[in-house]
């Protein structure tokens, strides 16, 4: 009766009948069911693309109450907008939204759709496809818009 | 000596706790249910604004006059707010819960964000409804067309 609850751990010198499994541990950090698979990147990615998209949100309602101010101010901090550095900035917002976006209706499906959970590897895959389309048609136009004369 | 009353493990939860609305089931699905007209709106913003015609470039006092003169414009930006903030501000709330170990800590960001939440829409509500395109006294080269038409 004992044996076998007390088996392999303290019997030294004695033929194991009932060996432990061996469980070889990775060499290196290797992903789990979760950790380190889509389902983690595409939560850790829409984490920081959320909260990026947060910040901005509170200072484009503040930078948009300026024409309540005067034309002039409003003109002034939005001219702001139109420099290459906020270029890039605002092409970096659209990187954030089109994935937090895209994702997020991956998300959706994936809670209330029957057979969601089963495809969200494949919906991931989708996304990025969309996500990468949305940039290519999204990235030239705009960079013509602040760089082009 | 008092005895230790150990419930057994696969009792239900009591059920008095369960009683009244679910305010963290309601947060979940209006995550879900905003997000869905968010990406209509915002995407549609992101081409009026950023894609369409000149693009950022567009963008002064005279541009958002145009668009505030229809109404339609005024319902978008209007549900764009206020959809979209309380999505923000309810996603912080997730990450503070999450990482805020301290509960002062958590009380006090959580409190900020309530105050921020409740100033910006008041704000932003206030901008869009009280706003005036044609203000006395302003250039009229800053000003929308229409402007034009009123004065002498």
């Amino acid at each position: 009766m004992s044996e076998k609850s007390a088996g392999g751990l303290a019997t030294a010198g004695r033929v194991n009948k009932y060996p432990l499994p061996r469980i070889r541990a990775p060499k290196a950090p290797a992903g789990t069911l979760y950790r380190g698979n889509t389902g983690m990147w595409s939560w850790v990615l829409h984490r920081i693309t959320g909260v990026a998209i947060f910040f901005f949100l509170l200072v484009h309602i503040l930078d948009t109450a300026l024409v309540r101010v005067s034309p002039e101010a409003y003109n002034v901090v939005i001219e702001s907008y139109k420099t290459p550095i906020m270029g890039l900035g605002e092409l970096g917002l659209v990187v954030a939204i089109g994935f937090h976006a895209l994702n997020g209706l991956r998300i959706i499906l994936i809670d209330f759709w029957s057979v969601g959970p089963r495809y969200h590897k494949l919906m991931f895959v989708v996304v990025i496809l969309l996500w990468v389309i949305l940039l290519i048609g999204f990235t030239p136009r705009h960079l013509m818009h602040v760089f082009g004369g | 000596m008092s005895t230790v009353n150990i419930e057994t493990p696969r009792a239900p939860r009591s059920t008095g706790a369960r009683r009244g609305v679910n305010l963290e089931k309601w947060g979940w699905i209006y995550m879900r249910a905003s997000g869905v007209v968010l990406v209509v709106l915002i995407f549609g913003h992101l081409f009026v604004n950023l894609v369409a015609g000149e693009g950022v470039k567009a963008i002064d006092f005279a541009f958002v006059a145009g668009k505030w003169a229809d109404p339609f414009w005024v319902v978008w930006d209007t549900a764009l707010l206020w959809l979209a903030l309380i999505h923000g501000a309810n996603g912080m709330r997730t990450i503070v819960n999450d990482y805020a170990s301290n509960a002062l800590l958590r009380t006090i960001f959580k409190g900020a964000l309530l105050v921020s939440t409740v100033a910006l829409l008041t704000l932003g509500t206030l901008v869009i409804y009280t706003f005036e395109p044609c203000p006395v006294g302003a250039p009229a080269e800053l000003l929308p067309s229409f402007c034009e038409a009123g004065r002498p």
